[in-house]
């Protein structure tokens, strides 16, 4: 990865509001030279709006964005330089599919053969090569959305905007593009600002996620930790499936409906706290299985099985706690002989995933 | 200035940069609208001629277009035939667009351009032919005569109003309704017209405003006592400056004008509420 | 189809079958046998030539002024908001459906001599004598562009309205200034809308009659003119038909002529290189 193919991205109290509503929230946020960073939120938390402020589209009410050294908040788009791919494309339909490519290298004034030789070389990146004389109409969706890519990176950016490029496709084209994208930006090495609302997609592309709401980061990290020790709410409700339960938390002691609990360090403040209980954490134990270490046991009554094929849900009751659900594999239950409606189930829970959250 | 300050596009250009497209548009809409308007004042001018501003106020022109029984048998004349002719291509054209809009047959298409060739073939032929046909059939200077030739005119613009309406319409409604046990003019009557009735109204209205101002065919095919008010206005026209027509033009505008304002509200008001159902 | 039938039966009997006739009329000669001598007099005599001449030079002269006011109107009525363009769009449709006649006439009181134009004009100092802005070529053009521009904006509102912005963004993003992105992006994908306008005023034009006629007081004669002339004062059935059949065949030639460059241009037309 060659050092100057891209720039850090910073950004400091940008403020979008339209009307009494804020987009953008006193956002800080600083994004890493040639790291692949996501924007993940719910539809109008804020993350468009966010990355049109960086290509220019939209100019914040207040705040400093910088790429590099260099503020742009009142630099027009047409000088900023960045990449972009759009929901939609935009593929110019009066074009051919050259025609498009070549495009932002005629706006620079390169020559015509200089020209036709990059546009090839772009599209064979995206694995169009050859495809120069189609017309848009052509193309697959899929098709079009790498022409996208190639029109984008064919003047060699270093900073890449992407805005939901793969919600159009369906559901295998868009895993494989979700790989076929990272991959090119492992190659080219720029910075890329991806937007999706697709946590999957988030989890398996990126660097480092900017989980936002409201106009508001709430929480940034790499995908492991974002995942597995959400630091709100919001973001645990937002990825992975989970439940919440009440805890209550004494002098370092923590119970769940009447039950002590091992937590991780550190240790929480006395009150009351959130237990995130994520399906699959829970792991179903033989009657044989006591007192296993770093193990919180929970015991539960058994509701309702739903088979999924590849794994099971299963509806359990904690006593004075409420209804959770575990997800495991489908002959689980049936290997530990626990099959009828109202026979005990016995849960193990690692202290590691044992997460407390904050009551908002 | 704050104002001309501010970026208006996607693209970051602002208000300032385009302040000579705002004064080319507002120019252009003023000549648009402006020099009909000024009929207006000029019709109450006290003077023997039109002046603007009127140095002396007065209705002498609307009372010399009241008085006259030529003016009166004129207006009369032309406000039967386009009521007549609203009545007529109407219902006529409202069956043409919804028989093309459900027929499966092949030759809808060439159908469709047939029924609006009136549009498209100059108006002058139009009035000659009509006229010569006339002479042979004695409907030279008749209502019939008349009402029949706006109505060929008024249907094709009745077509493409009601027309458009049956394209976003969503059939299947009808089909339910037929379903559901109704026969297919009553799914009609019952589920599509009172849907696409905005834009029924309006191609009546066009209908009627049509064969109310309408020229050369009137100019050639109405005469004597089935004079149109068209005719008279221009035959006046052509010889000098009559400010009675300023007076009777004022009326013209008023009346289209609230026509006009009425059908959009109305039109407004449907696509309000179809958004709303929508959302 | 039977719903088709009354109103396709009003239109032939009244328009068809008499246009038909017209076109019979014009091969008889005065005297009842079939001949071809109106025709051949079109193509001999030079006053025709000089009709169809000012027919063309009005038409093409319109549709050029049309274009270049109604192009601005029309990009500026694209870029507002639905409300305010809605609301602007009624200077636009106003005129439109306001008789021509009270158009025509409003025309030739501002321009006559003794007009408010002339009038205002002498007072501010502008000019010293009445300018001749009517009963002329001049005021032929002011009345028929008046006339013909809403049929040019909206079409032409209309395609640019459907132009999706994002294209626009997309060509800023890849480096283009709004300039250049108006002229690379923009003013191709408006192009349909605006040869779609530009056509249907330049047939309506060929064939208009009551403006020019008013406006143009006799010394700016159109083929419409002429038709009138020959069959109110001439009565001669045989030239006025044949003329009209020239017009009218002229105006299908050139709408379907134009209506399949317009489509081909969207299939074919596409800028191949970059």
């Amino acid at each position: 990865m060659v050092r100057n193919s891209s720039l850090p991205i910073t950004i400091r109290q940008v403020t979008k509001s339209y009307g009494k509503n804020y987009a953008l929230d006193h956002v800080d946020l600083d994004i890493r030279s040639g790291e692949f960073l996501t924007l993940l939120g719910p539809s109008g938390s804020g993350k468009t709006t966010l990355l049109t402020v960086m290509a220019g589209f939209t100019r914040p009410d207040g705040g400093s964005l910088k790429f590099g050294d260099t503020e742009m908040v009142c630099v027009p788009p047409h000088k900023r330089e960045v990449g972009m791919v759009f929901q939609n494309y935009a593929l110019f339909p009066h074009m051919t599919v050259a025609a498009n490519v070549g495009f932002p290298l005629k706006l620079r004034g390169v020559s015509s053969s200089d020209i036709a030789q990059r546009v090839e070389a772009a599209l064979e990146t995206v694995r169009l090569g050859g495809y120069g004389a189609r017309g848009v109409e052509q193309l697959s969706g899929g098709q079009r959305q790498r022409v996208a890519l190639a029109r984008a990176i064919v003047f060699e950016p270093r900073i890449m905007l992407m805005d939901e490029p793969l919600s159009a496709l369906d559901k295998q084209l868009r895993e494989h593009m979700q790989i076929e994208l990272r991959q090119l930006h492992d190659k080219l090495g720029m910075t890329t600002v991806y937007v999706t609302h697709d946590q999957r997609e988030a989890l398996t592309m990126s660097d480092r996620i900017a989980v936002i709401n409201a106009g508001r980061i709430m929480q940034l990290d790499v995908p492991r930790t974002i995942y597995e020790k959400p630091s709100n709410r919001f973001v645990a409700e937002f990825i992975g499936e989970s439940t919440f339960l009440p805890v209550v938390a004494l002098q370092g002691r923590v119970t769940l409906g009447g039950r002590a609990l091992m937590t991780a360090k550190p240790t929480p403040a006395d009150g009351k706290h959130l237990l995130m209980l994520r399906p699959e954490r829970l792991r179903i134990l033989g009657s044989t299985e006591t007192d296993v270490e770093a193990v919180n046991i929970l015991e539960a009554t058994l509701l309702t099985v739903v088979y999924q094929g590849d794994s099971s849900l299963i509806q359990v009751e904690l006593p004075g706690a409420g209804v959770i659900s575990v997800r495991s594999q489908s002959n689980a239950l049936s290997n530990h002989g626990l099959t009828t409606p109202g026979s005990t189930v016995r849960l193990g829970l690692n202290v590691q995933d044992t997460v407390l959250l904050d009551v908002q | 200035m704050k104002w001309l300050a501010q970026t208006v596009t996607d693209t970051q250009v602002t208000r300032g940069a385009r302040l000579w497209l705002y004064v080319l548009a507002v120019i252009v809409m003023i000549f648009l609208v402006v020099p009909t308007l000024l009929v207006i004042p000029m019709s109450f001018s006290g003077a023997q001629y039109l002046e603007f501003p009127p140095r002396q106020w007065s209705l002498r022109w609307y009372l010399s277009f009241f008085n006259s029984p030529s003016w009166m048998q004129a207006t009369a004349t032309s406000l039967k035939a386009a009521l007549m002719t609203s009545l007529v291509a109407t219902p006529f054209a409202t069956m043409a667009a919804y028989g093309l809009h459900v027929s499966r047959v092949r030759y809808v298409n060439l159908m469709t351009m047939l029924l609006l060739t009136p549009m498209v073939i100059p108006v002058i032929l139009i009035g000659i032919g009509v006229f010569y046909a006339y002479v042979k059939l004695a409907l030279v200077n008749t209502m019939l005569g008349l009402v029949l030739a706006h109505s060929m005119l008024a249907i094709p613009v009745v077509m493409m109003v009601v027309g458009s309406a049956l394209k976003t319409f969503d059939m299947d409604q009808e089909l339910v309704a037929r379903s559901l046990g109704a026969s297919r003019l009553k799914a009609f009557l019952m589920v599509t017209l009172p849907q696409i009735r905005f834009s029924v109204v309006s191609g009546a209205v066009l209908a009627f405003l049509t064969s109310f101002d309408e020229i050369i065919v009137s100019l050639f095919v109405s005469g004597g006592d089935n004079s149109t008010l068209t005719r008279n206005m221009f035959n006046a026209l052509r010889d000098q400056v009559d400010p009675t027509i300023a007076a009777i033009s004022t009326m013209i505008i008023g009346v289209t004008t609230l026509l006009l304002v009425f059908t959009q509200f109305v039109g407004q008001k449907k696509t309000v509420d179809s958004v709303e159902v929508a959302n | 189809m039977g719903l088709v039938a009354p109103a396709f039966l009003l239109i032939f009997v009244t328009m068809l079958l008499p246009v038909g006739w017209l076109f019979y009329l014009s091969i008889l000669s005065d005297t009842g046998a079939y001949s071809l001598e109106h025709y051949q007099r079109m193509w001999e005599q030079p006053s025709y030539g000089r009709t169809f001449l000012a027919t063309f030079q009005v038409s093409a002269l319109t549709t050029a002024i049309c274009i270049l006011l109604g192009y601005p109107l029309a990009y500026f009525l694209s870029e507002l908001p639905k409300r305010a363009a809605n609301l602007c769009m009624i200077a636009v449709l106003l005129p439109l459906w306001t008789s021509l006649l009270v158009r025509t006439y409003a025309w030739l009181v501002l321009l006559q001599r003794r007009g408010l134009i002339n009038g205002w004009g002498i007072e501010l100092g502008l000019w010293d004598e009445p300018l001749a802005l009517v009963h002329n070529m001049t005021g032929t053009l002011i009345g028929t562009v008046h006339v013909m521009l809403p049929f040019l904006v909206l079409p032409l509102y209309s395609a640019m309205r459907a132009i999706d912005r994002s294209y626009l963004r997309a060509a800023a993003n890849l480096g283009a200034s709004p300039l250049r992105s108006f002229w690379l992006v923009f003013f191709p994908l408006a192009m349909p809308g605006l040869a779609s306008g530009a056509l249907i005023v330049f047939v309506l034009c060929l064939g208009f009659y009551v403006t020019p006629a008013v406006l143009g007081g006799g010394k700016v004669t159109m083929v419409s003119s002429r038709i009138a002339n020959d069959i109110e004062i001439f009565f001669n059935w045989g030239a006025a038909s044949a003329l009209g059949v020239v017009l009218l065949v002229l105006t299908v030639v050139l709408i379907l002529g134009a209506t399949r460059m317009i489509q081909m241009n969207g299939v074919l037309g596409r800028q191949g290189k970059p």
